[in-house]
């Protein structure tokens, strides 16, 4: 077995979509929930600056989700999410707390209080590790490969689907309905606080929600794909929409259309290479957000090339 | 890994798969260069590490002491400069660097893995870079994808190798989570050269490190070579992250980077003080995590150091002198406290001034109308001069001792001077000058007070008339010795 698999286009790029559809068919539909949730949640933190709040978010939850498991001794999805929920929150009152009451800036507050809570969270799988069934590996690169082989998920006689990909369908569900509700609330607060403070929207409120909509999306995707995929998308999506559109309508839409291409492109990357399909999805993200910042509009290194030629050749002239 | 989740693990599936069984882990786990290790007491494990008795445990501590060194010494130019989550980003990118050196002879070579996660981690940095200048996006989240984007691709890689028949021998899955034992021979040959590099370097460029860290503008204009000097620094934390990397495990190395400085910040407010302080505890957390991990068979190092230093942090953050939550909640407290003795006593200085100190003492009904209390808050203002010998009681009047009056003076000259500075040398208007001097009696220090005097000529009436109260030896009574009196600390009139 060689370290790069033989290639044949039939197994690559026919067999996911005709003849493996129902396990591939999965794979792909949750990947590209997920990168849509996260998409569509970092759009804002994108917005707000806090794009690395995401990436200390995915990584404390995991001593909630497994001091909840060894609380409740249920891998039921209620103590899950609310021990998560809980972390997601701790965290930042963390962040908050060292940043606020000391010299430490935020910058190191947020290093230090993720990296506590995740490195307590990994002392606590392996110290019980006879108990909690929990993979420190797993934690960074998921499960997906599993989910089409997981019992699906029956709702009044209907056969829905694996519970994961349900339950982030109900979450991406769930971030458009709060998207639709509260547009202009969150546009406002995102682009100008100040003015958003003046009439009247409580600008704190808003962060909060927007902190436990973020801990809802994190928990749910973590779960079945890892932290790494879920702290990409919470960026790569939302990156590469803010280099080809100005407006948030525009780039949210960009964003569910890169969440689409990386899955599809992840999947056959990670068949390709018969790597972690997690990891492929990033990949295959990273290179979207790369082929974003050469071609753009407007950022574009092609473009800025171009109108700088032309700048000179006017000059010139 | 997909390894780690084979065979009995798939039928436990619980959410999404994140469960899987824990017996094909644990044999992988203890599969490192200690796995000969049969004894899992706790208390034989702990004599075994304290007695350094074989030379992984030797090799273990060196490591982790090595590294503790280079990631507290240069995790303190990244803390100060608020770069504190580029460390992070960098240790994220150097994982395919690690994959590729490990391609390159299929096996753990130090000298490749460190080439490989040098040239990958400095990719890394530099499209961060990159990014933020050509495009609109912001550095958080150019981190964000460089750390997500590069760790992506690390995973890709490692689980490749997974695949391979030789792919878990490797103990590749160590740099994840690190595992202190697993550091070899050439391992520590390959630390020591880079600590004493980094020492060295900064030892020799400290000054020019410092400048370049603080003001770059001004370094530019000393003409020191800033650009190089700032990507030589870049180089030598990303050689610190790919040496912490086997014990500390890709994940967490940043706290390494910044928990032991962000402690030493809490310390001191200089550099080279926080430097040495970030060494100390970095070198400590190392050796503690590498301790604790030894306990047990299946403990991965990173996090236990990482959360040793988070406790150094929090002891710090909690009593760490000036800069301490509580060191400083008690000397607000006691700020508080004297603030309020302080206007009590000027409150009874008020009261005797305004009936030209004809009689010795106050009544608490006096007291609490002047203050605005209720009789109960005064009572209680009044036991806490006694306590400190400020005042005596008789029943319910309040007199004051010789040193509560010597303080009751001082307070209200220090208002009444300040008045008069606010009035004559800011030229405020004599009705806007009380409330700052409210405020600003109680910190006036002597030197202040002296330059005061100087500046007002020994002047010993306010702006709206009222004498200015001696400081020195009142016994008793202001009025007493008024022919002889001294007007300030310095001279008498």
């Amino acid at each position: 077995m060689s370290f790069i698999p033989h290639f044949s286009v039939h197994q690559v790029f026919i067999a996911p979509w005709t003849t493996d559809i129902s396990s591939y068919g999965w794979i792909m539909l949750m990947t590209f929930l997920v990168g849509a949730a996260c998409g569509l949640v970092g759009n804002y933190l994108i917005l707000r600056r806090m794009a690395l709040m995401g990436d200390a978010i995915s990584h404390s939850v995991l001593p909630g989700i497994v001091v909840a498991f060894l609380v409740t001794g249920s891998r039921g999805t209620v103590p899950m999410f609310a021990g998560a929920v809980a972390a997601a929150v701790l965290t930042t009152v963390l962040i908050e707390v060292i940043h606020r009451h000391s010299v430490i800036k935020q910058d190191a507050a947020i290093g230090i209080a993720f990296s506590s809570l995740f490195a307590l969270g990994v002392i606590l799988i392996a110290v019980f590790a006879d108990t909690v069934d929990l993979d420190q590996d797993c934690v960074l690169n998921g499960e997906l490969p599993l989910i089409a082989v997981s019992p699906p998920m029956t709702l009044a006689g209907m056969t829905l689907g694996p519970p994961a990909v349900v339950r982030m369908g109900c979450v991406l569900f769930f971030s458009c309905g709060l998207i639709l509700l509260f547009y202009k609330e969150l546009l406002l607060s995102s682009f100008d606080p100040a003015l958003a403070s003046a009439m009247g929207l409580r600008s704190g409120w808003i962060h909060q929600l927007l902190m436990i909509w973020l801990s809802i999306t994190v928990v749910s995707a973590f779960e079945a794909v890892g932290s790494i995929l879920v702290i990409a998308m919470l960026i790569l999506p939302g990156a590469t929409a803010a280099l080809i559109s100005d407006r948030l309508v525009v780039r949210l839409g960009w964003s569910l259309v890169h969440a689409a291409l990386s899955a599809v492109l992840g999947l056959h990357l990670s068949i390709g290479l018969d790597c972690s399909p997690s990891g492929a999805a990033v990949v295959a993200g990273s290179f979207l957000f790369g082929v974003a910042w050469v071609f753009g509009p407007q950022d574009g290194l092609v473009s800025r090339w171009w109108s700088r030629k032309e700048g000179r050749t006017e000059t010139l002239v | 890994m997909i390894p780690l989740t084979s065979s009995s693990a798939r039928q436990f599936l619980g959410i999404g798969g994140l469960f899987v069984g824990l017996n094909s882990l644990t044999t992988t786990l203890c599969a490192a260069r200690i796995g000969d290790i049969t004894e899992t007491v706790w208390q034989a494990q702990a004599l075994r590490f304290l007695t350094l008795a074989d030379p992984s445990v030797r090799f273990a501590v060196l490591g982790t002491v090595l590294l503790g060194i280079v990631c507290g010494l240069l995790g303190g130019f990244l803390v100060v400069r608020r770069m504190s989550l580029v460390g992070d980003a960098l240790s994220h990118a150097v994982l395919p660097g690690v994959a590729l050196g490990f391609l390159w002879n299929m096996e753990k070579d130090p000298v490749a893995i460190f080439i490989g996660a040098t040239v990958a981690g400095l990719l890394g940095t530099g499209l961060v870079h990159l990014i933020t200048r050509t495009t609109r996006l912001k550095e958080d989240a150019a981190l964000g994808m460089i750390l997500a984007g590069f760790f992506g691709a690390g995973l890709c890689l490692m689980s490749m190798f997974q695949r391979l028949p030789t792919g878990n021998k490797t103990g590749i899955d160590k740099f994840l989570f690190g595992q202190a034992s697993a550091i070899g021979a050439e391992d520590i040959r390959l630390m020591t050269v880079v600590t004493v590099l980094v020492l060295g370097l900064i030892c020799v460029g400290y000054k020019e490190f410092l400048l370049v860290s603080f003001d770059p503008g001004f370094s530019k204009v000393c003409a020191l070579p800033t650009r190089w000097l700032q990507h030589g620094l870049m180089l030598l934390l990303t050689f610190s992250v790919v040496i912490a990397l086997q014990a500390v495990g890709a994940v967490l190395v940043s706290a390494m980077l910044i928990t032991p400085a962000a402690t030493a910040y809490l310390l001191t407010d200089r550099m080279h003080r926080m430097l040495i302080y970030g060494t100390l505890i970095g070198m400590l957390s190392g050796v503690t995590g590498a301790f604790l991990s030894f306990l047990g068979t299946h403990l991965p190092t990173g996090p236990f150091m990482v959360l040793s230093a988070s406790g150094f942090f929090v002891v710090a953050f909690f009593f760490a002198p000036n800069r301490g939550v509580i060191p400083r909640w008690w000397m607000a407290r006691s700020q508080r406290i004297r603030i309020v003795r302080e206007n009590t006593l000027k409150a009874v200085y008020q009261i005797l001034e305004n009936e030209e100190f004809r009689r010795e003492s106050v009544s608490l009904r006096e007291l609490a109308e002047r203050r605005r209390l209720t009789f109960d808050e005064v009572f209680r203002e009044v036991r806490s001069l006694i306590s400190v010998n400020f005042a005596t009681a008789v029943d319910d009047s309040v007199a004051l001792t010789p040193s509560g009056w010597q303080r009751a003076a001082s307070i209200v000259r220090n208002h009444r001077l300040w008045e008069l500075y606010l009035t004559h040398a800011v030229q405020m208007a004599p009705d806007h000058v009380h409330d700052d001097a409210e405020k600003i009696e109680h910190v006036l220090g002597e030197d202040a007070v002296r330059q005061l005097e100087r500046r007002l000529e020994f002047a010993d009436r306010d702006p709206h008339g009222r004498p200015i109260p001696a400081v020195q030896a009142i016994h008793g009574h202001p009025n007493g010795s008024r022919e002889k009196r001294v007007t300030g600390y310095g001279k008498s009139s």
